[in-house]
């Protein structure tokens, strides 16, 4: 979705050219005029100011205008193709323009624009990350700690997660983490909304019964953070689309409700090396482990899945709203330890929470050298079927798993 | 239970094995390994064993058992013995996360 959003920076010069001496110059006061907030690696393109005062009725015109009162400018924030490159992010009022029109976004007089580099997810090196002092304020809590700080901060603005399933675990990952700022936040979800669904899942709410689950939750996402980039994924996850998926994103959340996903999604960060942090509830119970590949994988402490129908699931057999966020809270927990480098994360350790005697215990866990996936002599080298392995389906839009 | 040289041993169950030891979270048995343990319960609370193990007479794949913490499958499976004051905890794999 972004592509189509980015495109048109290299119309730069038709919005110059509207501006040419065969059309009037507007008049003065016809100028909406609009306060655009540089962040430190553009200032010297700008005599070293920290805002400048530009002109335009859309995003588009106002990066012309900076062109042209500043040459240079625009070279800065384009491809090779003419296009804003993907590191730049542009904000109007704090909303990023892929969540608007994009470069088509209308602007209205006191509008402020901050054009941002390597701020969404994927930024190489989070040293070049800049905060607009909008984030400054909003991290401060995060930015005081010396555990996060000003490095800290600016590595979880440049890095991605994705959430599979923005239901019960995913509500409380998604938010933490978007709260948090993760630049990129994928949502896996083909679901819509049910009502059902309301006793625990918070990206939800009652407007939102029949609405697409993803982009419910990006909606919600984006009013908590609007500093953050949602991306729905608005199809089962399956052997065909998984690595694919998966690949666009540093960390993955697990938040299925079915053995047959929670294997796809185990096997294929393990084949792409991309940590994962497991949770998974049921009535009163809860678990939750990281997985960094190479210590150990969901096959590793559970080598087959259980017959159908042994093990139910949530809507079979139940489950307290209140523990999804115990649970969720922790995911989102060890992805920011994992980001920022801190503590000793839920690596080969298997968190048990026992809601009704209000007990956490931790027992071991480890990488079987007899694992088909991650041991010594592994047999499995690329996604398999998954269906076949459970003996039950991947849910899908037509036979959904029932939130 | 036993004999005083028998040890007694703490086993603990997540909800779902719980309708099958009449809603107790932790049951005390007895054996002198696991899988005496594990029997001692079956004894007292029918269908237990079934719940744990596969039709083949192995323990099933998706069920871990922990001997103070530790994966029985690591330590000799249901063949490790066990001693009094050890506890035993049951955990069947959850997938539900929505």
């Amino acid at each position: 979705m972004g592509s189509t959003a980015r495109s048109g920076v290299g119309r730069l010069s038709n919005a110059r050219s509207k501006e040419g001496p065969e059309r009037p110059a507007p008049q003065e006061e016809d100028q909406v005029s609009i306060n655009v907030y540089i962040p430190t690696p553009f200032r010297h393109l700008v005599g070293n100011r920290a805002s400048v005062t530009a002109a335009g009725g859309t995003v588009r015109e106002v990066l012309a205008d900076l062109d042209r009162q500043f040459p240079g400018f625009n070279a800065q924030l384009v491809d090779p193709e003419g296009e804003l490159a993907p590191h730049i992010n542009v904000y109007v009022n704090q909303v990023e323009i892929h969540n608007l029109e994009g470069e088509s976004t209308a602007l209205k007089t006191g509008d402020e624009i901050a054009v941002i580099p390597a701020l969404a997810g994927g930024a190489e090196d989070p040293a070049t990350v800049a905060m607009t002092p909008e984030m400054v304020q909003r991290y401060s809590r995060h930015l005081i700690m010396p555990q996060v700080g000003s490095a800290g901060q600016r590595k979880i603005i440049a890095s991605s997660a994705l959430v599979i399933g923005a239901g019960g675990l995913g509500s409380p990952v998604a938010t933490y983490l978007a709260l948090a700022a993760i630049g990129k936040i994928g949502i896996v979800d083909f679901d819509v909304v049910d009502l059902t669904n309301l006793q625990r899942q918070t990206l939800h709410q009652t407007d939102d019964v029949g609405k697409s689950k993803a982009q419910s939750a990006k909606e919600t996402l984006l009013a908590y953070n609007p500093n953050v980039n949602v991306v729905t994924h608005e199809a089962p996850i399956t052997s065909d689309n998984a690595m694919e998926i998966i690949s666009q994103y540093d960390y993955v959340v697990n938040g299925a409700d079915n053995f047959a996903t929670r294997y796809l999604v185990n096997d294929a960060c393990y084949l792409l090396k991309k940590p994962l942090i497991d949770g998974s509830i049921l009535m009163f119970d809860g678990q939750a482990t990281t997985y960094i590949p190479g210590q150990g994988c969901y096959r590793c402490l559970y080598p087959a899945p259980p017959p159908p129908g042994m093990v139910p699931s949530c809507a079979e057999a139940g489950v307290l709203g209140a523990m999804t966020a115990t649970i969720g809270s922790i995911q989102a927990t060890e992805i920011l330890k994992l980001i920022l480098g801190v503590g000793e994360p839920l690596i080969n350790r298997l968190l048990l929470y026992d809601a009704l005697s209000l007990e956490f215990r931790i027992v071991k866990i480890r990488r079987d050298p007899n694992c088909p996936l991650c041991g010594d002599n592994p047999t499995i080298h690329e996604l398999i079927d998954y269906e076949q392995f459970c003996g039950a389906p991947i849910p899908t839009a037509e036979a959904p798993f029932g939130g | 239970m036993t004999s005083a040289t028998t040890p007694t041993v703490q086993v603990r169950v997540t909800a779902v094995l719980q309708k099958v030891t009449g809603g107790q979270k932790a049951v005390e048995a007895a054996g002198q390994t696991v899988g005496d343990v594990l029997a001692d319960i079956d004894s007292r609370f029918p269908g237990f064993r079934q719940q744990l193990y596969a039709e083949d007479g192995k323990l099933h794949r998706f069920v871990n058992i922990y001997l103070n913490d530790e994966d029985i499958r690591y330590t000799g499976g249901p063949e490790t013995a066990v001693k009094s004051g050890d506890v035993l905890d049951i955990l069947p794999a959850l997938a539900g996360g929505q």
